[in-house]
């Protein structure tokens, strides 16, 4: 069997949330250096606040600022931040119950060491530098042991309220395609096409990818096909795809290679894109140094008979 | 309703289960080789043929395979051509497995398919699952699963209901009973290691990897058609607790307790209890919230804690607790599986053989 293929995937994306009333309060207050939480119709104070009650699910909007000051309810050390995370040193996980509310708030808590943190321990916040209206415009929590500050009277209405946050959230893996799949692409480095025979319906796979979707079964022997197929459908392209360097309008089409029973998709070049046909003869096009053909051009042969490719529409 | 009498439920049994060997890495196979052994498994215990199923339900994540729509691959492995009745939860296969007992007591199938899968592998599942936290307050912190799963350790321990020696027992027990399994990925003696994130050490935690399990259902008579002795859901219920974590208590699992009543667990005593709890102090919680005494037996099969691939962990455990119906070493078993941060979601089946 050919050496497992691997490849880096980066997932990627800047999320773009749109925030409730309250949210919207609680970060643009992160803002300013003021912490809001939201009172429940039982006289509780959740922090961060919410915009249904937990218990009863009824909506609540009634703000309250609380103190920038508070108490540890559990920890945990982290001897190793990873990426991403509110301090580059080692550091604590907190829950912190501010002073004025019931809940309490997960954050970091910079502290010398372990031995430095305890549950019911005073910290305070850290505000960051920069304030963009995110949770991490609580820089961090610190070790904190003056009196409770008292919190002020804010109601949460502000002149410049948020009313949405990006997340960015980036995810890094490493992809393995696969042993039918890592087969086919090593195939094609060579310049040939292989896909996978199903043992009991006889179907020949392209790209295969170890199992025969109607049998459920697994396929293992490898049959080469093509190089040469047929277009038994397609499509023409007229919107330009971001960082895709090629001129539109083209035509992108369901090929049958010769002796395969699943068409596989590929660009069409060499000819008019309106000249293109059900039917068409085509035949890949390799370019130096490229794992995979770069399109398919018209072989010059006779149109294939329709009876010969109906059954792979 | 009229005057008439609704029908009685429909009895659902777990007829058969297979799993993977559960591995680091299996960078040699795409989720369909993975699971596929699996699913041929299943189905020659019971003589089964796919065009024979009537309901196939599946549950994974594409965060753990970094793609979209990542489960329509895998269903070339269930034979979905001619067209089948199938569904997709992005959760545990537990939760699956809920969907279809539900599907059964309608009346709509008397057999049911359920897998499902997780390579943890390719990604990293600590970062991975941090994309299940609330994104306005928690997720951008990236407070990792471990790192919560932490708090919710040291919250127990400030309470008193345990201590580290406690939670180093719980993994050296798990892993002990994890060499009589052979799909384990971690058994016998192993280090308890530094901590991971303190006051959690590596033995208190779960080891990452890739594995596939399955599980058929059948209804009433098709049941014992196929299984010499059935493993009867005589309950199945699921509950949710706040996603603030700092609005719940974590040292207790209301949400595990609730859907335990909710399933007749307490009705009679349990013999053997399949417990999802992938960090030490869940079980020591969970033990609490279900109200396990000593004389019942916890994760025969050495649980979470020898081996953990993410979304088919739990759906093995109700798997575990079938199969030692089937065998006769359990006559009434608790099967319980989580998702979410600190036992956020919890569901529990009650599981029993017909009298002997």
């Amino acid at each position: 069997m050919p050496e497992v293929l691997q490849a880096p995937l980066v997932v990627e994306f800047p999320f773009t949330r749109s925030l409730g009333p309250v949210q919207s309060a609680f970060l643009t207050g992160l803002r300013e250096r003021v912490v809001l939480g939201v009172r429940t119709g039982d006289g509780r104070t959740l922090v961060p606040p919410v915009e249904y009650d937990p218990v009863t699910a009824e909506e609540i909007r009634d703000l309250v600022e609380v103190a920038p000051t508070g108490t540890v309810t559990t920890w945990a050390w982290n001897h190793e931040p990873r990426r991403g995370q509110p301090l580059d040193a080692p550091f604590a996980w907190v829950l912190v119950r501010l002073d004025g509310a019931d809940t309490a708030l997960l954050h970091a808590l910079d502290a010398p060491g372990p031995d430095a943190v305890h549950t019911g321990m005073r910290v305070r916040i850290r505000w960051a530098g920069e304030r963009t209206g995110a949770i991490t415009d609580i820089a961090c929590f610190e070790p904190y042991d003056g009196p409770a500050a008292q919190p002020g009277d804010h109601t949460g209405e502000f002149a410049a309220p948020l009313t949405g946050i990006v997340a960015p959230a980036r995810l890094d893996y490493t992809y393995s395609p696969g042993r039918a799949q890592s087969a086919y692409i090593h195939a094609l480095s060579q310049q040939r096409t292989v896909g996978e025979r199903c043992p009991s319906c006889r179907k020949v796979y392209v790209p295969p990818r170890g199992a025969c979707p109607t049998c459920g079964l697994a396929t293992a022997e490898q049959v080469e096909v093509g190089p040469r197929g047929t277009v038994t459908t397609f499509c023409i392209v007229n919107i330009k795809a971001k960082n895709l360097d090629i001129e539109v309008p083209y035509v992108y089409a369901h090929i049958a290679l010769d002796g395969a029973d699943l068409a596989l998709h590929a660009r069409i070049g060499g000819i008019p894109y309106d000249q293109v046909r059900m039917g068409l003869r085509v035949e890949p096009v390799w370019t130096e140094g490229a794992r995979f053909p770069d399109h398919y051009r018209p072989t010059g042969e006779p149109d294939a008979d329709y009876e010969t490719y109906k059954e792979l529409l | 309703m009229t005057s008439e009498e609704a029908p009685a439920a429909r009895d659902v049994a777990v007829v058969a289960f297979a799993q993977t060997d559960h591995r680091r890495s299996t960078a040699e196979s795409s989720e369909v080789e993975m699971l596929m052994p699996v699913l041929h498994d299943v189905l020659a215990q019971t003589g089964l043929k796919t065009a024979d199923i009537g309901f196939t339900c599946s549950g994974s994540s594409d965060y753990l395979a970094g793609r979209a729509f990542s489960f329509t691959m895998a269903l070339d492995g269930v034979g979905a051509w001619p067209p089948v009745s199938e569904s997709h939860v992005e959760m545990d296969g537990a939760w699956a497995l809920y969907e279809a007992w539900t599907k059964l007591l309608t009346g709509d199938a008397d057999t049911a398919l359920v897998y499902s899968y997780g390579k943890c592998s390719p990604g990293s599942v600590r970062d991975v699952l941090t994309r299940q936290l609330d994104p306005y307050y928690v997720a951008p912190l990236w407070p990792d699963s471990i790192a919560l799963a932490a708090l919710q350790a040291q919250a127990l321990i400030d309470a008193g209901h345990t201590d580290e020696p406690a939670l180093a027992a719980v993994g050296a027990r798990s892993r002990a009973d994890a060499a009589a399994n052979p799909h384990a990925q971690l058994k016998g003696r192993q280090p308890q290691g530094d901590y991971v994130v303190r006051p959690l050490r590596t033995g208190d935690c779960p080891p990452v990897g890739d594995g596939a399990a399955a599980v058929i259902l059948a209804a009433g008579e098709r049941a014992r058609e196929l299984c010499a002795r059935p493993a009867w859901i005589r309950g199945i219920d699921h509950r949710i607790e706040a996603h603030g974590l700092g609005v719940r208590d974590l040292t207790d699992s209301p949400s595990a307790r609730l859907a335990a009543e909710k399933a007749g667990v307490f009705e009679r005593p349990v013999d053997t209890a399949e417990l999802h709890a992938p960090f030490s102090a869940q079980e020591v919680i969970l033990r609490r919230a279900l109200r396990l005494g000593d004389d019942v037996r916890v994760n025969p099969s050495g649980g979470a804690l020898a081996a953990n691939p993410v979304m088919a962990a739990g759906l093995i455990r109700i798997g575990e607790a079938a199969t030692r119906i089937h065998r006769g070493t359990s006559d009434r078993a608790l099967a319980h599986a989580t998702s979410g941060p600190c036992l956020q979601q919890n569901l529990v089946a009650v599981l029993e053989g017909d009298p002997r």
